[in-house]
């Protein structure tokens, strides 16, 4: 049997053989760390889509008016009590657009210019100044600062993400001439080559430029190009004077998007720049979004309300949830008889732990809604849906903690005479308290992520005051989320990708207490 | 006056009451233990302390009934009452607009300023809360008269050898046992509520059409065929299995077979975060990410294709939201459901089957194809059930990214509806729930229900069988 | 206490020397072998070597580092982590140890049977054909049914399992379990078995059938067990080398270590005054 010729290390088909099973092995080894390497880049992939786009929501732009509260506008004759005053959002909001109407006189030219300068501000966005000053009524009369945030468009199209542009400078404008048809012809050796260059790369690339715009800006003027030629182009001024490009290299931007596909136009641009150049306009942190409620407007809305209202729910579920499923465990694990009734609820249990989290939604539906009567809408009915979606959760971490309390504990307890009850509560729960807790936790941390079941009972509904109490209607931070997602303006995507980073953050917080509860009283018998 | 009694803030006054109860009697009942020991008993059988709970727990056993009866019986009591009572104009009302109206009125009672518009409405809404009111200064009153009737009763029994501390821990064991029976409860809530509706939905459409129709058209009430749903949610599911099962699988294998312990300490968390990120969130990914990029990846196709001659017209659909895009997503969801059961019973089955492998020259590779997957694969085929049901349950993602055509369509950029969807769709409008719209989505419901149960119960036996066989 | 790892005179009356000549060249050859778990050293420097067509039986206390040696013998420990094996095994004139050999022929030289029976999840024929199926020995159908019958009969099992080949190999009892695995390890065609206490998880029956079996395969295979049990070692070696707290304190034809002693502790062990 023992082949001589087999048994050496080194004949040469084994040597074949055994390369071969080789670079299997290699193969599998590289499988397992490619699949790990996909699952990782899935996360890092949802990590940075969604963070580069919170980063940017972050910060937003907002425009400084300087004005005068006009007595006559701000308290009109019957409407002088502070709480007139905090009500008439219109009065403030006419002055800050009366204030850009003197600053940008060509607004004034026709009904369509009024509309796209009012477009920079919302009427609610002087809600905070108007309330500030039904507090102090004395300011009525004086000049004040009023800061409002920049339209959402605009602060879009500042931070670059609204249109792609292509950014470039002009030679030196030596002569700015105007002409009779309103146009401007502006003269330089060479000064407008590097736009024609641009426009030929454009085409190349298969960018068509016919119905764009190319818009230059010199201090706070800015113009739209016609005709352009090497030394020579038409200047149709949007705002500013003509002054400003005399002698002067411009700022250059080409814009492909015909201007009637855009939700900005090139006068807007045109203004904000103007305005930015005033220094009217700066980009500050996005406090707002922690402080303010829900608004049709992203400039103005943020996840106060549903921050409270998670606040609301994940106290109603942790009320509910943690004492039941603490209970309940200590019954299974510590009195339960093994009979058939506690078989039925242990398999009731695992079973629970995995009904799709929707049914539980239908169930909150049917019971607490429409059978209970419940209020839809609040807090208190997401709650109780969550609590019992969670609380299986927390009864199988206790079990687990439980049964980790070595029986030695119990017998020393019960050999000095405690009762079984007296064991169990001064005793094992103490002990097991860490890993308890953990569950706990760790079942809130599910819950206040979760969604589906509280569409079903009507905390989708818009909620824009803050909640007081459970049964007030509310909403909760992932259904904003969803909210947030399916709103079409193009703001909305950061706006819930920094709400998301809150979210995931209010998580992370939670878990890391889990890690740190675990680190710090870990124990093995 | 009754009116007035309405806009008690009943949650809180009965905690409150019962509170009031519970402290009260204990010092009753501890006090009269003192007394007992002060009047020349040798000794006391309980602790004082326990002669208090054994008082407080029959003072407030009456106070708790009467508090949970008022609980779920007020408002469909005030309701029904309410009902009786409507002038006859109000027979014209269907059973859903007399809901909605009802709901209104319910509504107006809770805020305090509700007089004014509609002198009927007002006026109805004044009886309301004068039902609500004498309800609640009945339960009120019911409760003060039980625990106080309770309290006596307990008191008379205490005596320097009463056992009071074994009756007390038997009514804790008896809170701890109803604890656990929420369990069941939980489960018969489901089902019963569940069954109710789908049987009435039944009365109104006959099962087999809704189970193996064709056509889908809840929201104009026409057509309540379900298969399309069927498939899409099966189709989904499949797509995401596609994704986890080679991913959770190898990784499993990676981690239990070749990771270092440092490795397998850093992977293994942060694989297990993917578990943790909420779905809404995978959600807004893939309507941010995915779909948009399945949608170019299957236009690029389309355009190839069409460019080398080998189709005529666009062969893939390339809509904004599609299956792929929300299977894609959800499989990357349940990775960690397949990797991280996977891991564990492979980690379970015993080395000495490795060594075995080993002594026989098997390569690493070898041995964990041939020996270590064989003998997990009970297990391994439990984590693929659970994470199937766990993709079939899920609802943000293809709420977000799958679409809402309810079709038949092999093509995965498509986009395909879901079971758990249209229970979404069905369940946000603002419908009565006499409606058969409304019991459609718990008719899904109860599919959907029985389904994962069905999953879940296998893979838990499986599971169950394995671990025995390895112990 | 190494001076003793040249083979003896032969002249045991325990080996019968018809049909094996005990003082053949030896198969392995073992120069001061140190292992070492991660900073403990668990073998301090032993040397020794196994006689073809014998068996070596090695004795000695629980932790004595008897197993964790015979695991170098075909490098087990390389599955452990942290496991460092220092000293030269030498195999036919080359070092096992060498970075030029590949664990994975060598095993399928040196076979190994463990403490527990550990059948593979698999039917008994395919437990047997695994070897030869990833070694590539067999180049047929045929020939695979041919290793299977031999590898069962030698190992005793052919007639007991021959109509219920594809039951699975969990499906036997204990003792039939560990001769399935000295099948397994015969049909790779070894030339050297090792045995790691192979009869500990066995009843009385059971281990003299495998006791019988072992001194039947010592008629083509060098054998090494490890044993707790002395009547054992007595029973089935022709030498035996005691271990003690990682040393190797002495080695002999079986007859002398257990009539004759040499060393103190030897003596102790074997008369039961520690262990």
């Amino acid at each position: 049997m023992t082949d001589p010729a087999a048994s050496s290390f080194s004949t040469p088909e084994a040597l074949k053989r055994l390369k071969r099973r080789r670079a299997a092995d290699v193969r599998f080894r590289y499988y397992g760390l490619g699949a790990i390497f996909l699952a990782l880049s899935a996360l890092v992939l949802l990590v940075l889509s969604i963070g580069s786009q919170a980063v940017s929501a972050a910060t937003y732009h907002v425009v400084r008016y300087d004005i005068t509260l006009d007595p006559a506008v701000i308290t009109p004759p019957g409407e002088t009590t502070p709480e007139d005053i905090a009500r008439n959002v219109d009065g403030f909001w006419e002055l800050a657009r009366d204030n850009l109407l003197e600053t940008f006189p060509e607004a004034n030219r026709d009904r369509a210019s009024r509309i796209e300068v009012s477009e920079f501000i919302t009427r609610l966005a002087v809600l905070p100044t108007a309330r500030k000053v039904a507090a102090r009524p004395e300011m009525v009369g004086n000049p004040i600062t009023l800061t409002a945030p920049l339209n959402d468009d605009l602060d879009l199209y500042l931070k670059g993400q609204a249109l792609p542009e292509r950014r470039l400078r002009t030679g030196t404008i030596t002569a700015v001439t105007a002409q009779e048809d309103g146009f401007a012809l502006l003269e330089g050796q060479g000064a407008f080559t590097p736009i024609l260059t641009a426009l030929t790369t454009l085409q190349a690339e298969g960018v068509s430029m016919d119905e764009g715009s190319i818009l230059i800006t010199a201090g706070g003027a800015t113009g739209r190009l016609h005709g352009i030629q090497a030394g020579t182009a038409r200047l149709e001024l949007l705002t500013g004077t003509l002054d400003a490009f005399r002698n002067s290299t411009a700022a250059a931007r080409l814009i492909a998007l015909p201007e009637a596909q855009r939700v900005v136009s090139d006068q807007q641009i045109a203004w904000t720049f103007a305005l930015k150049e005033m220094g009217r306009i700066s980009r500050v942190p996005r406090w707002t979004l922690l402080t303010n409620s829900d608004s049709t407007y992203p400039e103005l809305a943020g996840g106060l309300a549903a921050l409270v209202g998670s606040l609301f729910t994940m106290l109603v579920t942790a009320l509910v949830a943690i004492p039941i499923g603490i209970l309940a465990a200590v019954y299974l694990e510590e009195f339960a008889p093994k009979n058939r009734l506690t078989d039925f609820i242990e398999v009731n249990i695992n079973n629970l732990a995995a009904v799709p989290s929707i049914v539980f939604g239908l169930l909150g539906a049917a019971v607490y809604i429409n059978f209970l009567g419940m209020p839809r809408s609040a807090p208190l009915v997401g709650g109780l849906v969550l609590a019992l979606m969670t609380f299986p959760v927390v009864i199988i971490a206790s079990r687990a903690a439980l049964k980790a309390v070595p029986p030695s504990v119990r017998s020393g307890a019960l050999a000095i005479g405690a009762s079984q009850m007296q064991t169990v509560f001064h005793h094992v729960v103490p002990l097991a308290a860490p890993g308890i807790l953990t569950g706990a936790i760790l079942g809130m941390a599910r819950a206040l992520g979760e969604t589906a079941p509280l569409l079903l009972i009507g905390m989708v509904a818009f909620v824009g005051d803050v909640p007081t109490s459970p049964t007030d209607e509310s909403t909760v931070m992932p259904v904003l989320i969803f909210t947030w997602a399916n709103n079409a303006e193009r703001a909305w995507e950061p706006m819930t990708s920094a709400m998301i980073v809150v979210l995931l953050a209010v998580l992370l917080l939670m878990n890391g207490l889990v890690v740190f509860l675990r680190r710090k009283y870990e124990r093995r018998w | 006056m009754l009116q007035q009694l309405g806009h008690l803030p009943m949650g809180w006054l009965l905690i409150a009451l019962i509170a009031v109860f519970a402290s009260v009697a204990f010092f009753v009942g501890r006090i009269g233990a003192e007394r007992i020991l002060l009047s020349g008993a040798p000794a006391l059988h309980s602790r004082p302390n326990y002669h208090g709970y054994f008082v407080a727990m029959w003072a407030i056993i009456p106070a708790v009934l009467v508090a949970l009866v008022y609980a779920i019986g007020a408002e469909p009591f005030a309701r029904g009452q309410l009902t009786s009572e409507l002038p006859p104009a109000f027979d014209l009302l269907s059973a859903p607009e007399l809901q909605t109206y009802l709901d209104s009125v319910s509504l107006a009672a809770r805020s305090s300023d509700y007089a004014g518009t509609d002198l009927v409405f007002t006026a109805v809404t004044n009886r309301y809360l004068e039902i609500i009111g004498g309800l609640n200064i009945g339960a009120l009153a019911l409760m003060g008269v039980g625990a106080v009737l309770g309290l006596l009763f307990a008191r008379r029994r205490l005596a320097a050898s009463f056992r009071a501390r074994s009756l007390v821990e038997r009514g804790m064991e008896g809170v701890l046992f109803l604890c656990a029976v929420v369990a069941i409860a939980t489960t018969a809530g489901i089902v019963i509520s569940l069954l109710y509706e789908s049987i009435q939905f039944f009365s109104v459409i006959p099962i087999w059409e809704f189970l193996f129709g064709t056509r889908w058209n809840a929201q104009t009430e026409a057509e309540f065929g379900a298969l399309p749903l069927f498939f899409g949610t099966f189709m989904i599911a499949l797509i995401a299995m596609f994704v986890a099962a080679p991913i959770g699988l190898f990784s499993a294998i990676y981690l239990s077979e070749y990771a270092g312990p440092k490795a397998r300490a850093w992977i293994k968390p942060i694989l297990e975060i993917l578990a943790g990120i909420p779905t809404v969130v995978y959600g807004f990914f893939a309507l941010l990410v995915v779909a948009p990029a399945v949608r170019s990846l299957a236009l690029w196709i389309n355009e190839t294709l069409i460019n080398i001659g080998l189709a005529s017209e666009p062969l893939l659909a390339a809509q904004p939201t599609s299956a792929l895009a929300a299977g894609l997503v959800m499989g990357i969801m349940v990775i960690p459901f397949v990797s991280s059961l996977s891991d564990d019973v492979i980690n379970a089955v015993p080395q000495t089957l490795r060594d075995g492998a080993y002594a026989l020259g098997a390569t690493k590779s070898e041995t964990v194809r041939n020996v270590v997957v064989p003998a997990a694969l009970p297990g391994i085929i439990a984590a693929l059930l659970l994470a199937v049901s766990r993709a079939i349950g899920e609802t943000m993602i293809v709420v977000m990214a799958a679409g809402k055509s309810a079709r038949i369509s092999m093509d995965p950029t498509s986009d395909l509806t879901t079971i758990t969807v249209q229970i979404v769709s069905l369940m946000t409008g603002e419908t009565g729930f006499d409606d058969p719209k409304t019991l459609s989505a718990f008719a899904l419901g109860l599919v959907l229900f029985a389904v994962t149960l069905l999953f879940n119960v296998i893979a838990l036996r499986v599971v169950q069988k394995y671990r025995e066989k390895y112990d | 206490m190494d001076s003793d790892h040249t083979p003896q005179a032969a002249g045991s009356v325990l080996a019968p020397a018809a049909d094996a000549p005990p003082a053949a060249a030896p198969r392995i050859d073992c120069r001061d072998i140190k292992v070492f778990y991660g900073a403990t050293q668990a073998i301090h420097g032993v040397s020794m070597s196994f006689p073809d067509r014998a068996v070596t039986a090695l004795i000695g206390p629980s932790g004595c580092g008897k197993s964790t040696f015979l695991r170098c013998l075909n490098r087990m420990n390389d599955t452990i982590e942290n496991c460092r094996v220092e000293g030269q095994i030498l195999m036919d004139g080359q070092d096992i140890n060498d970075h030029s050999i590949d664990p994975v022929l060598l095993r399928s030289r040196v076979g190994m049977v463990f403490q527990k029976p550990n059948p593979f999840p698999k039917s008994i024929y395919d437990n047997i054909a695994y070897g030869p199926r990833i070694h590539g020995i067999a180049t047929s159908r045929e020939d695979l049914d041919a290793i299977v019958e031999k590898s069962l009969r030698r190992a005793g099992l052919w007639e007991e399992v021959k109509d219920r080949l594809q039951a699975p190999g969990t499906s036997l009892s204990g003792g039939q379990q560990q001769r399935l695995c000295i099948a397994r390890a015969i049909a790779v065609r070894p030339e050297v078995i090792l045995m790691d206490e192979p009869c500990s998880a066995l009843d009385p029956v059971a281990t003299a059938r495998i006791e019988e079996l072992i001194d039947e395969l010592r008629k083509r295979y060098c054998i090494v067990i490890v044993t707790h049990s002395m009547q054992q070692a007595a029973r089935v070696s022709q030498r035996t080398a005691f271990f003690h707290l990682g040393n190797l304190v002495e080695m002999g034809e079986t007859e002398q270590i257990f009539t004759n002693p040499r060393e103190k502790r030897t003596e102790d062990y074997i008369t039961g005054r520690f262990g």
